[in-house]
């Protein structure tokens, strides 16, 4: 999986010859990035929204709960790397004693039993590392199969993916079907996200991508970005 | 003279009073009254979409200001449109923004609300109401509402899921349509949107 995130940014370079002159500046790469989208799409209603409906369906919601659960307590390790990297040492430290419980007396993570105790959980990854160390987010970027992202966070993926626990599980047939659930599962949780996207948006793509560099902004920032500025607010809302 | 000013306060003051309940306190309540009746609604639950944008139509619309979130929406395109084009474009974005609210609520099984204490002073006309969605194994989803005090009550002219706000993600969208196809343009997209929408159930 790790070859994702740079093969990503290789094509998105070599793409940038096909700018428009009108383009998003936050979006160089819209053609190419579309062509991503568009492939995505492919696999997704091929594969991935069908599995996921599947499982959605099939998995009593308790159980679809543990996985998750599972999860995002493997997660929380490099959640905790992240917070502490960024000098967010008590929230760090809530994360690993998010693992140390859930992990013990959730038995394994599959009870999130550190929610239920008051330690909420964090949302934290390398690409918000380095924007919190002020690296600027770069173009966005689609990847193939894993979408939205910037140069910023896709650097960021790559290295999520290297330093993921799950990588190290031998034997690799485990490793494989461990991913493939994880990602069921996310997809799965994303089905109602995925629904409600297309009844919002005039047009997808930049519905999305709008919404996922607001929404990256915002995690960087822990929820507390600067406001954004309406320059052009019109003067008297209320005139008819 | 100071009787009468007093006497007309006084006769006044409830009427004011019921308008104006705090944003807070009106948002924890139109969430719970929502929210009990889609569990209580049989017809809801099972899937019945023209039901619950009904619900949404009586409970919910009143608190919105449906013009300011267009006009925030399309930013300086909006001193540009013609009253009877604002009215249209109004209508067509409320449309919108009711379906997506609830396909939104159609989502909803059970998650917890937590109603942050409201950060404002009392002369204020203009704060965010705080709500988070608490879910298992999951960052708590904060749920924003940017409301102004207006004569007719609080009104909710923004909302932001997760960092993300609705009407900020619809303004490259609608200046970039308004670049190419002008205003009218964007009334037709939107139009179409609508009708395409309506055709799919």
């Amino acid at each position: 999986m790790k070859w994702y995130g740079s093969a990503g940014l290789a094509l998105a370079l070599l793409a940038g010859c096909a700018t428009s002159p009108d383009a998003d500046p936050r979006d160089p790469f819209e053609p190419f990035n579309r062509a991503v989208y568009k492939f995505n799409d492919v696999v997704d209603e091929a594969v991935a929204r069908p599995v996921a409906t599947a499982y959605r369906d099939a998995v009593h919601v308790q159980i679809r709960d543990r996985v998750r659960n599972f999860f995002s307590n493997i997660g929380d390790v490099f959640i905790g790397v992240n917070n502490v990297l960024q000098g967010k040492f008590f929230e760090g430290f809530e994360d690993f004693m998010r693992v140390t419980f859930n992990s013990t007396l959730g038995i394994f993570g599959i009870h999130d039993v550190a929610s239920d105790m008051g330690i909420e959980k964090h949302n934290e990854d390398f690409g918000q590392t380095f924007g919190r160390w002020g690296a600027v987010e770069g173009p966005y970027l689609v990847l193939p199969i894993f979408g939205s992202s910037t140069v910023r966070d896709g650097l960021g993926f790559a290295l999520d993916v290297y330093t993921d626990p799950l990588e190290g599980v031998r034997p690799i047939n485990v490793r494989n079907s461990l991913a493939a659930l994880r990602l069921t599962g996310t997809r799965a949780d994303l089905l109602d996200a995925s629904r409600i996207l297309e009844q919002a948006a005039l047009d997808r793509y930049v519905f999305q991508r709008d919404a996922y560099l607001q929404r990256r902004r915002s995690l960087v920032y822990d929820g507390r970005p600067p406001r954004p500025r309406y320059d052009d607010e019109p003067v008297n809302r209320e005139s008819r | 003279m100071r009787t009468i000013t007093l006497v007309a306060g006084l006769l006044i003051a409830p009427l004011v009073l019921a308008q104006a309940q705090a944003p807070d306190v009106l948002v924890k309540n139109v969430t719970t009254e929502v929210v009990d009746l889609i569990s209580k609604d049989k017809d809801i639950r099972a899937g019945d979409r023209g039901k619950l944008i009904q619900l949404i139509e009586a409970k919910v619309l009143p608190h919105f200001n449906f013009q300011s979130m267009t006009a925030l929406a399309m930013g300086a395109s909006w001193n540009k449109a013609s009253p009877e084009q604002k009215r249209q474009l109004t209508e067509e974005f409320k449309t919108l923004l009711v379906r997506t609210y609830a396909s939104a609520l159609a989502a909803y099984s059970e998650q917890r609300f937590e109603y942050r204490p409201l950060r404002a002073k009392p002369t204020d006309t203009d704060v965010t109401v705080q709500v988070r969605v608490i879910q298992s194994g999951a960052q708590p989803v904060p749920i924003d509402y940017s409301m102004e005090k207006t004569s007719g009550g609080w009104k909710v002219y923004d909302v932001m899921v997760g960092g993300v706000s609705l009407v900020a993600n619809y303004r490259t969208e609608f200046n970039g349509t308004v670049r190419n196809s002008g205003i009218d343009g964007l009334l037709k997209n939107l139009q179409s949107k609508n009708r395409a929408v309506t055709e799919k159930k």
